[in-house]
């Protein structure tokens, strides 16, 4: 099952991350962390007419949440901010095609899609108070 | 199979869990030890004992299930005092866990000793149970947390230390005796004939060490001393401090309640004698229990074999991993002035992913920063992997982590 969960493409993504660094002047910046783990992931977002019209990523934990955080930010780039709140974690899993792991380490995968929509609504939330408390009911973001 | 002077073969048939296979059907290698040991069937037995033929509260039943109940529990005391060398049994106390053992004398004797402009000094090996009561007291006192710092390879600055004493400033030292990540076990001698030369009371953190070596408290002549039962073979919700007569007399009462009280009146209350007073409420009494069977379990070993054997393993397998490329090994190198917790990364895989790999090997190892984000902030690493053992462990489980790491390499192309 190792060699099922770290294939080629983990491993790219987890030595070459895409979109890894940090914005000039970003909207929005949110920072989590796994406690379970210690994984940690910082994301900033320039947000134009609700497109995401740039996302960098900063972090470090284990292949899994590093790699998952990389191919999330090709996921949503120049995509509508309010789909993020429509994201599945399967929809992630899929992406990333891990959809066998564990409970312990599910949470690295899902880290940085946590941290999107905790940035989301936070963008929201400092414009839009109402949008904001509407996406968090919706994204279940706690 | 290898020879063993300890009879690791014979000790492995008293664990139950070491027959089940996990991951691939591979057989388990429990390599997780410093988090929490395994159990004996002696343990596991009398505890399902103490359940089905004389369950009842303690110390003030008439009936003879409570006398058999509390003759039991106040049995493994005596056991506790005489396995750290006590003067006597009302020096120790059961609570939950170690964590609780510190925070019973960080809230009782912390409260009432520590001053304003005081120092409280630790160690920047500390586990967080041994950091965070003491960042609590600190911030209620206005008193000042010092950590000593840690070399390279993991030993203590001795001179960092000494420079602490002499401020004059200084309340209370507390320090883990074998660090959790490193192995590093600390010259407690010197360090606690050091502070008492000044007058100050030392409280050791032995949740590491009592498990693993001999540990002899009139010896090292510390103040406090706290571990963990489930650390030493007996089950989970258990854990002791050991206070001197002397202090533990002058120490207010930690938690109110049943149990630890003579007489209670509308608006005083008399407490109860030692070591009674300190513990409110129903304790833990099948754990206790349990634990007494857990020390008659290592007594029948010897404390002396069980770190021989612990040295012998710890060498052998960091002689292993020196010869794998990419590993980094964290702690002193000498299997003589270390305990048996060995953590390392290797190449760029991080720990959790190694661990998974592990796992699929039947391996149980620990990954992340084992509670000590201090330590893991002073070594610069976000997290280490560790493998950490005990007294039924094998070289032949040695080999089979060392072909698993092989595998990791492979995976993960480095």
């Amino acid at each position: 099952m190792s060699d099922d969960i770290y294939r080629e493409i983990i491993l790219d993504h987890y030595r070459n991350p895409r979109n890894k660094g940090r914005l000039p002047n970003p909207d929005v910046s949110i920072h989590d962390s796994n406690p379970l783990c210690g994984d940690e992931i910082d994301m900033h977002l320039r947000v134009e007419e609700d497109k995401i019209k740039d996302i960098k990523f900063e972090g470090r934990g284990c292949a899994i949440s590093q790699a998952s955080a990389s191919m999330l930010t090709e996921m949503v780039l120049n995509k509508p901010l309010n789909l993020v709140k429509d994201l599945a974690k399967e929809d992630i899993l899929e992406n990333i095609g891990l959809t066998n792991l564990g409970p312990a380490r599910i949470k690295c995968a899902l880290l940085s899609l946590k941290v999107l929509k905790m940035s989301m609504v936070k963008y929201y939330a400092d414009r839009d108070p109402e949008t904001a408390s509407k996406l968090q009911n919706e994204t279940g973001v706690d | 199979m290898q020879k063993s002077a300890l009879g690791v073969y014979e000790i492995r048939q008293d664990f139950p869990v070491l027959k089940r296979k996990v991951g691939k059907n591979k057989t388990l290698v429990y390599l997780d030890n410093a988090a929490t040991t395994q159990k004996p069937f002696s343990v596991i037995n009398a505890i399902q004992d103490y359940y089905s033929s004389y369950n009842a509260n303690i110390h003030r039943a008439v009936h003879q299930l409570g006398e058999e109940a509390t003759f039991a529990y106040e049995q493994t005391r005596e056991k506790v005092a005489k396995f750290i060398n006590a003067r006597s049994t009302d020096e120790i106390i059961f609570t939950r866990n170690a964590t609780e053992a510190i925070n019973l004398v960080s809230y009782a004797w912390g409260r009432k000793h520590v001053k304003d402009g005081q120092s409280i000094v630790i160690t920047e090996m500390e586990h967080h149970s041994n950091i965070v009561p003491w960042q609590i007291l600190s911030r209620e006192k206005n008193a000042k947390l010092c950590y000593i710092g840690v070399d390279d390879r993991g030993y203590l600055r001795m001179e960092d230390y000494k420079g602490f004493l002499e401020t004059g400033k200084v309340g209370l030292i507390s320090l883990s005796e074998m660090s959790n990540v490193l192995g590093t076990i600390l010259p407690l001698n010197e360090i606690i004939k050091m502070a008492h030369c000044i007058g100050i009371p030392v409280l050791v953190d032995a949740a590491q060490s009592v498990p693993h070596m001999p540990v002899d408290v009139q010896k090292t002549d510390c103040d406090f001393l706290a571990f963990s039962a489930h650390k030493m073979l007996g089950p989970t919700g258990v854990g002791i401090l050991y206070v001197k007569r002397k202090i533990l007399e002058e120490m207010p009462p930690f938690i109110g309640g049943g149990d630890m009280i003579k007489e209670v009146h509308k608006q005083e209350t008399i407490y109860n004698d030692l070591p009674y007073r300190f513990e409110g409420g129903t304790p833990n009494v099948a754990g206790v229990i349990g634990f007494g069977a857990a020390l008659d379990y290592l007594n029948r070993i010897g404390m002396d074999r069980v770190r021989d054997h612990e040295i012998d393993i710890t060498r052998y397998t960091m002689d292993a991993l020196a010869d794998i490329k990419d590993v980094i090994l964290y702690g002193p190198l000498n299997a003589n002035e270390r305990g048996g917790v060995i953590s390392f990364n290797i190449a760029d895989i991080h720990p959790h992913d190694l661990a998974t790999i592990m796992n699929e090997h039947g391996i149980a190892i620990r990954s992340g920063h084992h509670c000590a984000q201090v330590l893991m902030e002073r070594l610069d690493v976000a997290a280490t992997s560790r493998a950490s053992f005990y007294i039924y462990n094998t070289k032949e489980e040695v080999d089979i982590f060392i072909e698993a790491l092989h595998d990791a390499r492979r995976i993960f192309r480095v």
